[in-house]
């Protein structure tokens, strides 16, 4: 109905605007074509033999996959990762989810003030925050530690999950809850037999979304990490920074691995969230149609 | 008024105001007392006075010129970005299959991150990569071109990762427009153009200041391509470059310090501008009212 309207013919020349959508629609698709051509590039280049300047390589081979596991340990770099990425969104759901609830539910002094110190780590640079964060962690000696890389990830985690959950919460129907108390539940036991249930799809979408941007985090985990804590990005990072050191197609095997665990994530995400989610916060209500 | 009444109604205390303390105590300790040592350390120098670190780096040649470098490169990316994703997102505001395919393939490269797109950028930009050797063989460009290790490549690595941020994000202020006000405009004899002039912009306009200040901050905020895909020493030595190397190859985090808060600073002038800007336009809600 809408597109109708939108199409109506109008005083503007169409040929005006035949022109302005294909320029559009032109720019568009040379970006996305060359980002796919980008990745695979990647890909071609982390399968083959030789490849100098030709189209494509001279033959295929896999055997950098199996070098760039060893060379980069990318075996305890995954476990390492795994760590974090579940550490961050176990630890972000806990003290989120129940900060998300005060704030959707409750009216106090200095609500303001909170909201806006769960927004700044969103809005300032990571590196601004990241290298005074890395000095207080290198003092009490938890730099170079799988928790300090923990903790610095949880920062823009934690207030994430609180922008995410609190239109979630919102959307509960009140007297849910005040029903559970008449019937003397305790506020532990209406969150969990009431709440969470009901919350449950907010939940996900919220650990996904946390997810994903963690293993994608690069500034706080490369400040913060030491040799044995390193996730997959950061040691991509340096792989990719000590290029001269290796066969390019080595690194780019180890960028594939790094591609196929992000990969994999996002599309399980996509399968719950809206990709607008992934940048932005999410609908208070569902559109009506 | 239900506050006031609820207020009334509760005991003194209401013990569900707790559940906010882990979150904001750990705000406190990680974001806020860092940052205000980061703030007390910088004015704590190696040598020098308590502005030392201050002096230092608007006196060294290598420092202070990064903050240009930054904007340089930072001010026309986000201008790019937020430029070319408005009229984009405008033309898909209508739910359609393809909406969804597009934002599902622009997911893409933010999900990627910018050290992959290094990557990426490095083997398919490079001097023998698939764009030079596609150039030369259909005869567009016979030099040899130079997308990486330069200016040229850390801003399309920020326009790779910055406009599908951009897009997505002004796509979903766009969507939560009511196309009844459109519909109400065109009722009335406005044209496509006035629709989106009279209509759209005004309203987009706090949506447009908030996305322009996230992909500024994200381009701002540009470290591994500039390192990777820049040339470090020259022309794409940023600011957080400078910091890094204050911190992590001088160990003087004093003056790393300094030049984070200085970075923070420059930014909040940028973001403050922006806002202050958006108030010169309509403020009111989005959707349309039942009254």
């Amino acid at each position: 109905m809408a597109a109708d309207i939108a199409k109506r013919p109008d005083d503007a020349s169409p040929w005006f605007d035949r022109a302005w959508r294909g320029l559009l629609l032109g720019t568009m698709t040379l970006f996305v074509v060359n980002i796919g051509l980008m990745i695979a590039a990647v890909v071609t280049s982390s399968f083959a033999k030789r490849w100098l300047g030709t189209w494509l390589p001279e033959g295929w081979t896999t055997q950098w996959y199996t070098a760039a596991w060893k060379e980069f340990q990318l075996g305890s770099v995954l476990l390492v990762t795994v760590e974090v990425v579940f550490a961050v969104v176990a630890l972000a759901l806990t003290i989120g989810v129940p900060a998300a609830y005060t704030l959707a539910r409750r009216d106090f002094v200095g609500k303001r003030f909170l909201m806006l110190l769960f927004l700044l780590p969103l809005m300032v640079p990571p590196i601004t925050y990241g290298i005074p964060l890395a000095t207080v962690l290198y003092k009490v000696q938890l730099a170079g530690t799988i928790y300090g890389v923990i903790l610095a990830n949880l920062i823009p985690a934690a207030p994430f999950v609180i922008l995410v959950m609190t239109p979630f919460i919102e959307q509960i129907d009140p007297n849910l809850e005040s029903a559970a108390r008449v019937f003397g539940a305790g506020t532990g036991r209406m969150f969990w037999h009431v709440l969470v249930p009901l919350l449950a799809p907010g939940i996900l979408a919220a650990s996904l979304l946390v997810l994903v941007r963690t293993i994608a985090l690069f500034e706080l985990t490369f400040l913060t990490a030491g040799p044995d804590s390193q996730t997959l990005v950061v040691a991509l990072y340096y792989a990719v920074f000590a290029a001269g050191v290796r066969a390019p197609q080595s690194v780019d095997a180890m960028a594939m691995v790094y591609m196929m665990v992000t990969l994999a994530w996002l599309l399980i995400a996509l399968r719950f969230v809206n990709p607008t989610q992934l940048v932005s916060r999410v609908k208070e209500h569902p559109q009506p149609a | 008024m239900s506050a006031t009444s609820a207020h009334l109604a509760r005991p003194a205390f209401d013990r569900t105001l707790l559940l906010v303390l882990p979150a904001t105590a750990f705000m406190f300790l990680l974001f806020v007392y860092p940052f205000l040592y980061g703030l007390a350390l910088s004015f704590d120098p190696k040598e020098g006075g308590w502005l030392g670190n201050y002096k230092h780096f608007f006196t060294t040649d290598n420092q202070w010129p990064t903050i240009w470098t930054t904007l340089k490169l930072a001010l026309p990316a986000t201008l790019i970005n937020v430029g070319f994703a408005l009229p984009i997102a405008y033309k898909m505001r209508v739910k359609s299959r393809y909406q969804r395919w597009i934002t599902t393939i622009l997911v893409v490269p933010i999900t990627l991150g910018t050290v992959l797109i290094a990557e990426g950028m490095l083997t398919y930009f490079g001097p023998k990569g698939w764009l030079s050797q596609f150039l030369q063989f259909a005869h567009l460009y016979d030099g040899p071109i130079r997308l990486t290790h330069n200016y040229w490549g850390v801003l399309i690595s920020l326009v790779i990762s910055g406009f599908p941020f951009a897009f997505l994000l002004i796509l979903s202020y766009i969507t939560g427009i009511d196309p009844v006000l459109a519909r109400a405009a065109s009722t009335l004899g406005a044209n496509p153009k006035a629709q989106f002039r009279h209509i759209y912009l005004p309203l987009l306009a706090p949506g447009l200041a908030m996305c322009f200040c996230l992909a500024f901050v994200q381009a701002y905020s540009v470290f591994p391509s500039a390192v990777l895909l820049g040339s470090p020493a020259g022309p794409t030595r940023v600011i957080s470059i400078a910091a890094y190397e204050a911190a992590f190859e001088q160990y003087d985090y004093s003056l790393a310090s300094a030049i984070a808060m200085i970075m923070g600073f420059v930014q909040l002038i940028i973001v403050a501008a922006v806002l202050s800007l958006r108030n010169a336009f309509y403020r009111g809600p989005v959707s349309g009212g039942k009254g």
